[in-house]
């Protein structure tokens, strides 16, 4: 049973199609790369997996659980901006992760020490532990997206969603963004959708590269068909695959 | 060099800012002064020195009758009406704004009710509200709460509205319930639009007021100045305008400063 599964999901917006026949499965802790033309449905694909929105058709589980109907704390997000909140610190917005669990979004007195250490914890992790006090809108772009990503991973999400995370930063943050991601992710072990522009940094990422695009376009009514998932490629290796099909079935190379 | 592109430098630019000050008052004492020699118990335009020397007496001179300075108790009077009615519309226009810019629910139920009450003139309303509030400090107060809330509320709602999407999905994300929502991430950032919601309806607040207490009132500023018209005191008058002025100038002044001082994360992009 894999961890994700997407099974036969259609999305339509009025009588626009936007995606059709998506189907596919994610084992737990893979990083799933997701491609395609400008348009084509990424940022669709991903608020249905976040449970933003629901599929018109087929359905989409997490560890064999029901379908979600909101957005909720097994699934974190960072979005291209915006992910955190312009009126809190820092501090504050990581607290935020621990206190927007309970009833009246404050954390209770005997919580609190708790809190503060894992919130340090993260900023020392994420490296803003010296802008700690400062507003996110006198942090650079780069830095802003490590807190969210901090933020986000504070809640624990069992799947993390990334859209386009890094597409407003300029090329040497976003190497470095891609050193911090990965550290995370050998950390963490979490499972991870990230939709990129860039298919460099894709396949750079990703263990899986999934590409969307329309498969047939219709003559008369290009909204008709929606885009699907053309592509599946293998990643791991440099995308090279079966470097290590040695290792994994020893027999082949016994001729 | 274009004009858009000439800028004054410090000194001038105090000066700019006075000169409308200055001139407005040399004209006024050069016309009252003409009136003043051609007639001297003319009444219309008081000599300068008159109405300082009329503001004195008002300010410190009680009453003979009630021994009473009568300008502070108009002055309590009157803010105290303007302070309750603006205080509810804040109240009010901060609930049913954010139950509007977040719940789907109460956006059909009230967002195009609220829309028509905007339209209705609340001047209008006067007669209805000294008939069901009586004459006293009800209907003044609710006139204000009437003329200045329904603004205050679509404006409010369309602040939340406004709140990036992303971030209400992120909230969720991190576990927060619908209350949650509306108290830590949409309350916090309508806060600074709702102050200057109430800098910007504190014109009108005053103007509700003072058309109240003219029509049916015992004490309070709008009701002295339409009262002392009677004996053509425009001396009175004139020392009641320029303190409404002044109280209205130091209001929006708290306003801006509270604003800035309680909202630091506001400024810290600039
Ligand atoms: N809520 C919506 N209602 C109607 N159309 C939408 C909605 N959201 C997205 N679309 C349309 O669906 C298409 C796919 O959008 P999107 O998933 O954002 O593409 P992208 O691959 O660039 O992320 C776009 O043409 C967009 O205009
Ligand atoms: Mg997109």
């Amino acid at each position: 049973m894999s961890f994700v599964s997407v099974r036969n999901v259609w999305q339509k917006y009025g009588d626009r199609s936007i995606l059709e026949r998506v189907n596919v499965s994610v084992d737990e802790g893979e990083f799933i790369s997701i491609v395609g033309a400008s348009g084509c449905g990424k940022s669709t694909f991903l608020r249905m997996l976040l449970a933003e929105e629901t599929p018109s058709k087929g359905e989409i589980s997490i560890d064999g659980g029901i379908p979600a109907v909101e957005p909720g704390i097994e699934r974190g997000v960072v979005f291209q901006r915006y992910s955190v909140f312009p009126h809190m610190t820092v501090r504050g917005n990581l607290l935020a992760a621990e206190a927007f669990g309970t009833p009246l979004g404050r954390l209770p007195r005997n919580a609190r020490k708790a809190a503060q250490d894992r919130a340090q914890a993260t900023l020392d992790r994420i490296g803003l532990t010296h802008v700690a006090e400062q507003y996110p809108a006198s942090l650079s772009g780069g830095m802003q997206q490590r807190l969210a990503i901090g933020q986000a991973l504070m809640a624990t999400p069992r799947v993390l969603l990334l859209d386009e995370p890094f597409g407003a930063l300029d090329p040497g943050t976003r190497l470095q963004m891609h050193d911090f991601l990965m550290e995370l992710r050998d950390e963490t072990g979490m499972t991870v959708f990230m939709v990129t522009h860039d298919l460099h940094e894709g396949f750079k990422l990703g263990d899986r590269v999934l590409v969307f695009d329309k498969p047939r376009w219709d003559p008369v009514d290009p909204n008709v068909i929606g885009a699907t998932i053309t592509y599946d490629f293998d990643a791991r290796n440099q995308g090279v695959p079966f470097q290590d099909i040695l290792e994994k079935y020893p027999m082949l190379a016994a001729g | 060099m274009r004009l858009i592109n000439r800028i004054p430098n410090r000194p001038g630019a105090v000066l700019l800012a006075a000169l409308p000050f200055v001139l407005l008052l040399v004209a006024y004492s050069v016309a009252s002064d003409i009136r003043l020699t051609a007639n001297p118990s003319d009444k219309l335009l008081p000599a300068p020195s008159t109405i300082a020397a009329t503001a004195e007496r008002l300010f410190t001179e009680p009453d003979r009758r009630s021994k009473e300075i009568l300008l502070w108790n108009d002055t309590v009077a009157s803010l105290a009406r303007l302070m309750g009615g603006v205080g509810i519309s804040a109240l009010l226009s901060l609930v049913i704004g954010l139950a509007i810019g977040l719940l789907p629910y109460a956006r059909s139920l009230f967002s195009s009710f609220i829309a028509v009450l905007s339209m209705v003139p609340p001047l209008a309303l006067l007669p209805i509200l000294f008939i069901v509030f009586g004459l006293g400090e009800t209907s003044k107060v609710v006139l204000i709460v009437i003329g200045i809330t329904p603004f205050m509320t679509r404006d409010l709602a369309q602040r939340v509205l406004e709140i990036p999407k992303e971030q209400i999905v992120k909230a969720q994300t991190l576990g927060a319930s619908t209350a949650v929502i509306a108290l830590r991430v949409a309350l916090p950032q309508i806060l600074p639009r709702l102050i200057s919601n109430v800098r910007l309806s504190l014109g009108s607040a005053w103007l509700f007021l003072i058309a109240a207490e003219a029509v049916a009132s015992n004490v309070g500023l709008g009701y002295r100045i339409f009262l002392v018209r009677r004996y053509l005191a425009m001396d009175v008058i004139l020392t009641y305008v320029i303190w409404i002025t002044l109280l209205a100038f130091i209001i929006d002044w708290l306003l801006k400063t509270l604003s800035r001082r309680a909202f630091p994360w506001m400024e810290a992009g600039l």
